[in-house]
Formats: structure tokens, C-alpha cells, sequence
């Protein structure tokens, strides 16, 4: 894989969806180009998708929120004859490296999760509307949708086949989301993931896989009434007009360093380590939130939001040796906290609301980021508000403390706002404050009581928002340790140690997908009787079965 | 002891499988035999479900002499279980457990698999019975109409074959998967038949035989490789039922050919050797004869497409287990496992038709799809014996396998009849010189007009050789009941 995988994509070049705007209603149709693969060896038949397919989707889901708010119900269909989807390209992974079949998954998982949460976060409700065959990653996407309409044709399914035909799981929150979503009793569950062929008509519905099965001469009808029905009954304000998501200003260089407009990666492959530097804002925020409309993608809370988000795929995707991410921030707290502001206050404004929702899914993408994260927070640093998230999001974080020699940036500060304190939870369902201090409840308190004060090193020490602080004599020796130390680490062993140190409280759909079943899938992936040469993956479409190893582990 | 070979009458379900003391299975073929009866019955109009027809019954299950023909009302028909003998000693002919003696009972890690063949294969049977349903209504003869009757009910005894098999072998499940195949309905909005070319109108004379011909053909070549099944059961079930489906090939062939025979009948008496002058031709009542290639085209290209995707894992798969074998799979000479071996598939690189190997395994249907071509080629040339003989210079072909394509690497491209790939425009200009066009099928339905006077014959086709069951011309195959 020497190509870099792109995450920016222009909708007028969508090769595998095509969108219908039809006022409150959009309707999505999947009609995967089988030539449209992004690596060779394999075609995308019967609507199956790769990575490529699902940057598409998230591009789609996305640009839903920001260019078309009008939008309050989205139907999801094939474009296909008698299939609905197949599910994620076997061939595909059959043949990809562990580390990309591990990074496909998530990033589908997180593409599923935000349109999922489409319906809470910003009122556009997702319906699968499915005809023909929806199998395994197919019917991920359809369990992802907030409403599943099933035709009842007398072949149409639905259907989980990976464990009995691939010997893999449905790892793209399939099990989890029949069991804790759909909330199917988990011995019709273990009935309907163990059948090749699934589930179809009432049964479907009686099983609660699907919320509705239609009769066929009935159903294209049916669903643009239901679409229609959800329209009128949506909460969600009206919107004329939705604002442009432009290219990225965005260069690559050479090392594997990327400069974006608000934030500078710079990638050290040697040191397997990459520091990303957040460029807090210098001007004033918008006046009001139709000044910030009028800047749409340039307002520094969404270009920044965007770029993050962007350097995170990309470095996950492309840059799989960078095994420790720095964090830093420059800038004027005050001055961030005064965009920050206008968002909070305005959080009934669709365009306030989804940014804030978009930085709180950059910021559980960072949670989920199988690297390891230190952040510094030096002099000059802006880590307020959203950005102070990134200090409890991270592994562990340095301060500065006093003045350093020859440094005569603004002594370095934490600032809490109030969006440290709800708008930003983890997939656990908590703040990240309220995570970190499972153990002393009283400390989220007390840090709330010192919100939009600038907290200098001892006292952010004492309110435990550094993991340690360090003055001029120590800092640069004791990080460059701390550095070294942890890229020489098992990357196997460091990455499931953070992923379990990360989510500490209580376990969520979401947690359950990302932790308990990744993991399986993510341990099954690497056994024999999966990718081993006569494992079923491999073997899948030669029309010889997978030799198992028949021991119980 | 049991009696395999002679069909017994002992309960209301003929069959030589001892379903009287099958209780269980009897049971409940007993309870799902009304709902047959009611789908026949909703199906065939109603003066000819009161006619007496000349049909033949299976009374054994013995190649030689297994049916007498008598005069009988289609709904009172014995619908039969019927399995060919067991062999003694019968072993799975391919795959991984070549070589192993065959399946009695379902084995459970191939149950899905072999639930799902069975099922599209029994989807088709009732499939075509509902495309011809209303063609009694413009039978050309009544030797005619009891031919189409007998390939009716015959396709309806294969229903209850491959019923029979889902309810000994596959539980509830099978049960289901029973009822669902009344529910299906070829062409119907709400639940169309499995495959496509099930869903089309046979909607007149022409197309039936060429259906016949062509699609039970296909079914032929489907019979034939799951009559190598290792589950032995459903071997034995298709072994039999493709004894009957030779009678429905015979249909096909011999229809096109009388129908071709009048028309070269008609050209001679008037002296026209030009087969495209073809106003003059239709004229005189009978159909071009490029108008039949037209529907050959059609017909044989909707029955190219029943074969799937050249590379099919599903179809390497059922080969591999053992499930689904080659034609004339024990006559091939060659290890039958393929685990090795390539097979030559023709695709499309870079907008050419290229031949490709592919690993033999995945390329089964390829390789059925082949021997079918090969098969159909036969009666074509016979076609063409009866057109030289006549003097009139035309050949009937078989297009090439590129055109009109729905199904499989080709149907992403248009070809013309030779192969050429072409462009859309191309396409759309010329497709009525290809296929039967709207003017096509109006001309063919304005003959068909009923010719029910027994021993006569509509104007477009020819009287048969020889009569059924050695017959003579003038009898009368159907009582019509004419209310
Ligand atoms: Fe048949
Ligand atoms: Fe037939």
C-alpha cells in the first residue's frame, strides 16, 4: 500500500452513491462501481464496499449536516437489482494487511456511528429501506439507520453470514447492535448469526431485526410515506440553506509532515513519533451566528474541527509507524474560548449545534485512535475548551511550569469552559472530566467551580487536569525520556493497554462495539482459521472450505 | 418389504418412498397439498380444468414402461413423489468427499446450501406453469394443447419433488420454504419468482416452444448436475424427473420445427425464396422465418443468463461439497476434485472479449453453461436440415454469448449477434433487427387464433410425424368441457 488514502472527497465524483434532495427528504442510493475498487485484485460485486465506499459515505453523512440542514429524513437504498448489500468486499479482506483491515473496521464503525446518531445529534433521521438480499456489512448498515423497512417478496433477507460462511464476525457493530439495539432475545440472536441465509418477511419483523415488513407491491410507496411521515413529524427546524464544505487548505511534504491552515503535523519517522501542533484562532469570533454562517467552512471552530479530523485519518491510514501522537496547542485562550462562546450560547442554532457535535466526534475519534497519545502544554498553548479535551483524551499530559529561559510566551494555562462539563461525552456516556475522575466525583466539581479561569501549573496539577508539571531543568530531558520510552514499547502491547485504560465507567453500545467486539474480531483476524492460508478467509471463493483448527482457545 | 419401482397408490400422494409409512412426512404433504390444489386451480382458466386431457401418469419408476396415458381432469392428476432406484453402493461422484459413499440424510454443514439449491430449483417448476397459463386459450391444435398440458403437470410433479424433499429433509425450515414457493408467483409485483427469465411472458405459441426448447433445457442441464448430488435423495429425485423432461425438450424442438415447416410449406406453394420478403410471407399466415430467429435470440439468450456469473463461488462451493456436480460428471475423465485445475472463461478486459483461465472450481457454471450450448446447438442444426431440405437459403444460429446479456461479465456491455461489442446508440438502433420488436409480437399474437376441430392445425404450424402415444392424426387429446 504505497498509495496515500485520501478522506477528502468531492461530491460531484462519487463513484458508489448517488444523492436525491427531494426537500426534507434525501434519498441515498448505494450503487457501488464494482470497478471502483481502491486497491486492485478485487471488484465491488453486489453492492459490497471497501474503504473507499464508506470515505464516500462519511463525505455524504457529513455534508448532509452542513450543506443540506433542510434535510430531516434520509432514505438509505440499493441501487441494485435483488441485492441490497453485500457487505464488506471479502477479496478485499482477504487480501489486506492486518493493520488495514483493523483501520477499515474502525473507521466503518465510526462512519455507522455517526450516522446513527444522526437522528439525536441533528434531527435527520436515517431509514434503511431494503429490497433484496442485505447481508452481514450490509445489514451493519441497515442496523445503523434509525428505522429498517424490509420488503416481504418472499426472498428478500436480512442477514449476518460471516461466522458460518467467513469465519469472522459482524464486526462493524452488528452483533452488538442486534443484541443492544434491536434488542433481539440472544437465542433467537445466536439462531439468526449462526444462519448463512438469515431472516426474511414476518419473521424479521417478529424478531425485531427490522421495525417494519411491507408488502412488496406495497413498499416503494410505503417507504416515501413513512419518509414523509418522519419529515412532518420531525422536531427539527427548519433551515433554508446550509452552508459549503470547500477543500481543505492542506500540503503534504516529504517526511510524512502535512501543513492544514489551523494545524501542522509534523511527522519524525525516525522517532516513529508525530507532533500535532492546534493553531488557536487570532482573530476575533463572528459577531453573531449569522456573521459566522457567512464564514461557513473558513469559521475557525469548523475549519479546525475539519483539519483535525482529516490529520487523524490520515495519519491512522497512511502513516501506521507514527506510533506516538504529540499533542500541542499556540494560542490565545481567550480568544479561542470567544469563538468557543458564541457556539455555546447559540446551541439552538442548527449551525452552532453541529459544529459542537462535529468537534465531539473528532474527539471520539481521537479517543478511539489506536496510538499513543502524550500532549504538551507549553507556554503560549491554548488548551481551553474543546482543545482542553484533548488533555483528557490523551495517555498522559506535561505542563510547563514557571518561566522557561529564552521563552516569553504567555506562561502556560489549562481553561475549562462549559463545554468540559456535557456537550463533548465519550462513547461511555460521560465527560471526559467525569471519566477521569471516576474514583473522586468531588474533583468534576471542583474543577467546575474554577471554569473560564486560566489555570497555571500547580493548580492544574492540583485539580488533576496533568498527568505531571515540570519547569525549565527538567522538561526537556524528562520528555524526550518519556518519548523514547514509550515508541519503543510493544505497539500490541500499548495499544491494548490504552484502549483499556481509556474507557474506564460504564460499557455503552458504543463501547461494547469499539472495545468488546473490535476486539474479538480484531483477535480473529490474526487466527489461522480465519487469514491462515486455509482459512476461510483465504479460501472464500476458491469453493474450498476453510480448515479449522477444531481446539477451543 | 418395500416396493421401490411401482408407484404406489395407497395414499393420496403417489410415490414409490413408502410415504404411507411416513407419517410424519405424509402428514405433512397432506396438509400442504391443498394450498397446491388451490394454486392450480386459481391458475389454469376453468373449462379446461373440466376438460378431459390424454396425459400420460407415472406408474413406475422403470425406464422402461413407467407411465400409461389416459383421458384425465388436470385437477385430479396424480401429483407423485417419485425417485429414480437407489443404487446400491452409490458414491459421491466430486469434491473433497469424492469417493465416500453418498449422503442418506442431510449432512448438517451442508443443509443451507443444499436447502437453497433445492428451493431455486423448485421455484422454477410452478415458475413456467404460470407464464403459460392462458395459452390453452390459443392452442393451434389439441394435440398441441394436451402437449403444453402435459409439460404443465409435469412441471407441477416436479414441485412436489422438490416439496417432497424439503419437508423429509429440512424441517420447519423446509416447511416454510414450502409454502413460500406457492407464494411466489412468476411476474408478480408482490413476490416475483427466484430467476429471471421466470418472470417473463410466454405470451404466445412461439415463445412456448422456444421456452421449452431452450429454458427447460437449462432445466435439463440443472437436473443433470444435481442428479450427481451426493445427497443421494436428491439425486435419485432428479434422475427421475429428467426422464419427463426429455418429453418437454421433444415439445420444444419439434414445435419450432413445425412451425418452421409451415412456413417453408407456405414459401414453396407460393414460390417465394426470399425469406426476407417477409410482408408476402406473413401474409400467407405463417411466421418468418427471421422473425423466429428473432425469438430464438431472445429465448436462448434469457436461458444463457439462468447459468449465474462465470465465476461463481456458490457454484464451486456446491461442487466442492459434493452437492452439485458437473454434466455427465462421471463420464468426465479427470480427478473431480479441480482443486488444481483451470477452466477457460471468455470476459471483458478493456471493452475486449478475451478467454481467461480461471481456477476450474469457480468456473462450474461456466463449465454447465458450455456443455449447454453444445446441447442446444443440436436441434438448431436439425432446424437447418429442414430449411435446406425446403431449398430456402437461411440458417438459424445460435448469437453469440455476449449478446443480450443480463446476467454476468457481459451484461455490463451490448453486442450484436456476432459478438461485436457495440455502443448504446448502436444498440438502441438495431435491437429490432435482433429481438422481436413491438410489430413482431402483434404479428405472431394475430395467428394465434384456437384451432380446437380435432386432427387440425392453425395456419402457422405443421401437423406432428407421429401422434402421441402412436395415435392417429385426427384424435382427440383434449375433451374440452366447454361451458
Ligand atoms: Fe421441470
Ligand atoms: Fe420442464
Amino acid at each position: 500500500m504505497t498509495k496515500r488514502i485520501e478522506f477528502q472527497v468531492d461530491p460531484a465524483a462519487y463513484r458508489h452513491w448517488k444523492i436525491d434532495y427531494d426537500g426534507a427528504v434525501a434519498n441515498l442510493t448505494m450503487d457501488v462501481d464494482e470497478n471502483g475498487g481502491l486497491f486492485d485484485g478485487y471488484q465491488l460485486k453486489m453492492n459490497s464496499y471497501d474503504l473507499g465506499v464508506d470515505i464516500e459515505l462519511a463525505d455524504i453523512v457529513q455534508r448532509m449536516r452542513f450543506e443540506h440542514p433542510e434535510v430531516k429524513v434520509v432514505v438509505m437504498r440499493s441501487g441494485k437489482d435483488r441485492i441490497f448489500c453485500a457487505g464488506a468486499n471479502i477479496r478485499m479482506l482477504g487480501g489486506a494487511k492486518h493493520t488495514h483491515k483493523v483501520n477499515f473496521c474502525k473507521f466503518t464503525n465510526e462512519t455507522r456511528n455517526t450516522f446513527e446518531a444522526a437522528e439525536e445529534d441533528s434531527g435527520q433521521k436515517y431509514i434503511a429501506a431494503v429490497k433484496g438480499a442485505c447481508a452481514g456489512g450490509g445489514y451493519e448498515l441497515a442496523l445503523a439507520c434509525n428505522h429498517i423497512m424490509l420488503t416481504d417478496d418472499s426472498s428478500s433477507s436480512v442477514s449476518l453470514p460471516e461466522v458460518p460462511l467467513l469465519a469472522v464476525l459482524p464486526g462493524t457493530g452488528g452483533l452488538t447492535r442486534v443484541t443492544d439495539k434491536r434488542r433481539v432475545r440472544r437465542d433467537r440472536a445466536d439462531v439468526f448469526c449462526s444462519t448463512e441465509e438469515g431472516v426474511r418477511g414476518k419473521r424479521a419483523a417478529e424478531w425485531r431485526l427490522v421495525d417494519e415488513v411491507i408488502p412488496n407491491s406495497k413498499f416503494d410507496e410505503t417507504v416515501d410515506r413513512r419518509a414523509r411521515e418522519f419529515a412532518a413529524a420531525s422536531t427539527k427546524a427548519d433551515v433554508a440553506q446550509g452552508i459549503a464544505l470547500g477543500p481543505l487548505d492542506r500540503t503534504f511534504h516529504e517526511d510524512g509532515s502535512v501543513t492544514y491552515s489551523t494545524v501542522e503535523v509534523q511527522a519524525n519517522r525516525a522517532g516513529r513519533t508525530v507532533t500535532i501542533t492546534i493553531k488557536g484562532p487570532e482573530a476575533k469570533p463572528p459577531a453573531d451566528m449569522t456573521a459566522f454562517e457567512a464564514q461557513g467552512d473558513q469559521a475557525w471552530m469548523l475549519r479546525a474541527a475539519r483539519e483535525v479530523d482529516d490529520a487523524i485519518l490520515h495519519l491512522r491510514l497512511n502513516e501506521p509507524e507514527l506510533g506516538l501522537m504529540v499533542w500541542k496547542t499556540q494560542g490565545d485562550a481567550e480568544v479561542l474560548l470567544a469563538h468557543e462562546a458564541l457556539l455555546m450560547t447559540n446551541r439552538d442554532h442548527w449551525l452552532a449545534n453541529e459544529v459542537l457535535q462535529y468537534w465531539k466526534r473528532v474527539l471520539k475519534r481521537v479517543d478511539v485512535t489506536s496510538r499513543s497519545m502524550v500532549a504538551l502544554v507549553e507556554h503560549g498553548s491554548c488548551f481551553a475548551g474543546v482543545l482542553a479535551e484533548l488533555l483528557f483524551a490523551v495517555d498522559r499530559s506535561y505542563m510547563m511550569e514557571d518561566e522557561f529561559e529564552g521563552d516569553n510566551r504567555p506562561i502556560a494555562a489549562v481553561t475549562l469552559s462549559d463545554a468540559n462539563f456535557g456537550p463533548m461525552p465519550m462513547a461511555n456516556g460521560l465527560t471526559r472530566l467525569a471519566t477521569r475522575f471516576l474514583g473522586e466525583p468531588e474533583a468534576v466539581t471542583a474543577a467546575e467551580a474554577r471554569k473560564d479561569v486560566g489555570l497555571e501549573a500547580e493548580e492544574a496539577e492540583a485539580a488533576g487536569l496533568v498527568t505531571e508539571i515540570l519547569d525549565d531543568i527538567d522538561w526537556e530531558d524528562e520528555i524526550r525520556i518519556f518519548l523514547e520510552e514509550r515508541a519503543s514499547f510493544s505497539p500490541d502491547a500499548m495499544t491494548g493497554m490504552e484502549a483499556n485504560l481509556r474507557f474506564a465507567g460504564p460499557e455503552t453500545m458504543e463501547t461494547r462495539i469499539f472495545g468488546r467486539l473490535t476486539a474479538w474480531q480484531n483477535w480473529i483476524f490474526i487466527r489461522p482459521n480465519a487469514v491462515g492460508e486455509n482459512g476461510a478467509l483465504q479460501r472464500y471463493g476458491t469453493g474450498v472450505r476453510g480448515e479449522y483448527n477444531m481446539e477451543r482457545v | 418389504m418395500l416396493d421401490l419401482i411401482n408407484v404406489s397408490y395407497d395414499t393420496q400422494i403417489p410415490n414409490n418412498v413408502g410415504l404411507s409409512s411416513d407419517k410424519k412426512v405424509l402428514k405433512a404433504l397432506e396438509r400442504w397439498h391443498p394450498g397446491y390444489i388451490n394454486w392450480w386451480n386459481d391458475l389454469i382458466p376453468q373449462n379446461f380444468q373440466e376438460s378431459m386431457v390424454y396425459l400420460r401418469t407415472a406408474v413406475s419408476v422403470d425406464p422402461k414402461g413407467w407411465a400409461k396415458f389416459d383421458y384425465v381432469k388436470m385437477p385430479e392428476y396424480r401429483w407423485g413423489v417419485l425417485l429414480a432406484p437407489q443404487v446400491e453402493d452409490r458414491r459421491i461422484p466430486m469434491g473433497e468427499h469424492a469417493g465416500e459413499l453418498a449422503w442418506q440424510e442431510v449432512p448438517g454443514e451442508y443443509r443451507n446450501m443444499l436447502k437453497r439449491l433445492i428451493v431455486i430449483q423448485g421455484d422454477t417448476e410452478p415458475g413456467s406453469v404460470e407464464q403459460q397459463r392462458f395459452l390453452g386459450l390459443t392452442a393451434p391444435s389439441l394435440y398441441d394443447m394436451r402437449n403444453l398440458f402435459q409439460v404443465n403437470v409435469e412441471e407441477g410433479r416436479h414441485l412436489w419433488a422438490m416439496v417432497y424433499l424439503l419437508f423429509k429433509y429440512f424441517g420447519k425450515d423446509g416447511r416454510e420454504e414450502a409454502d413460500d414457493l406457492l407464494r411466489r408467483s412468476s411476474g408478480s409485483e408482490e413476490a416475483p419468482r427466484m430467476l429471471g427469465a421466470f418472470n417473463e411472458e410466454t405470451p404466445d405459441w412461439l415463445s412456448f416452444f422456444m421456452f421449452t426448447y431452450f429454458t427447460d433445457r437449462d432445466g435439463k442441464m440443472q437436473l443433470e448436475s444435481l442428479a450427481q448430488s451426493g445427497f443421494d435423495p436428491l439425486s435419485r429425485t432428479c434422475r427421475f424427473m429428467l426422464t419427463e423432461e426429455a418429453h418437454h425438450m421433444f415439445v420444444g424442438e419439434t414445435g419450432v420445427g413445425r412451425t418452421i415447416q409451415a412456413t417453408l410449406d407456405a414459401m414453396n406453394k407460393a414460390g417465394i425464396t426470399d425469406p426476407y420478403d417477409i410482408n408476402k410471407i406473413r401474409e400467407m399466415g405463417v411466421i418468418d422465418l427471421p422473425t423466429i430467429q428473432k425469438k430464438l435470440n431472445l429465448h436462448y439468450t434469457l436461458s444463457l443468463d439462468l447459468f449465474g456469473q462465470e465465476v461463481s463461488t456458490n457454484a464451486a462451493n456446491a461442487f466442492n461439497s459434493g452437492i452439485k456436480g458437473r454434466y455427465m460428471e462421471t463420464r468426465i475423465d479427470d480427478d473431480h476434485r479441480l482443486q488444481g485445475d483451470t477452466y477457460v472463461v471468455r470476459t471483458v478486459k478493456n471493452g475486449l472479449i478475451v478467454a481467461e483461465d480461471v481456477p476450474a472450481l469457480t468456473a462450474i457454471n461456466m463449465r454447465l453453461r458450455d456443455d449447454y450450448v453444445r446441447d442446444a446447438a443440436g436441434g438448431v442444426g436439425r432446424w437447418n436440415k429442414l430449411i435446406e431440405k425446403s431449398g430456402i437459403d437461411f440458417r438459424l444460429t445460435l448469437p453469440h454469448e455476449a449478446f443480450h446479456r443480463q446476467i454476468g461479465v457481459f451484461a455490463a456491455i451490448k453486442a450484436d449477434p456476432e459478438g461485436n461489442i457495440i455502443s448504446d446508440d448502436e444498440w438502441e438502433k438495431r435491437r429490432d433487427e435482433w429481438l422481436p420488436s413491438k410489430a413482431d409480437g402483434d404479428f405472431i399474437t394475430s395467428l394465434m387464433k384456437p384451432c380446437f376441430e380435432p386432427g387440425k392445425f392453425a395456419s402457422w404450424i405443421a401437423a406432428p410425424k407421429v401422434g402421441i402415444d402412436n395415435k392417429p392424426g385426427d384424435f382427440e387429446y383434449v375433451k374440452l368441457h366447454m361451458a
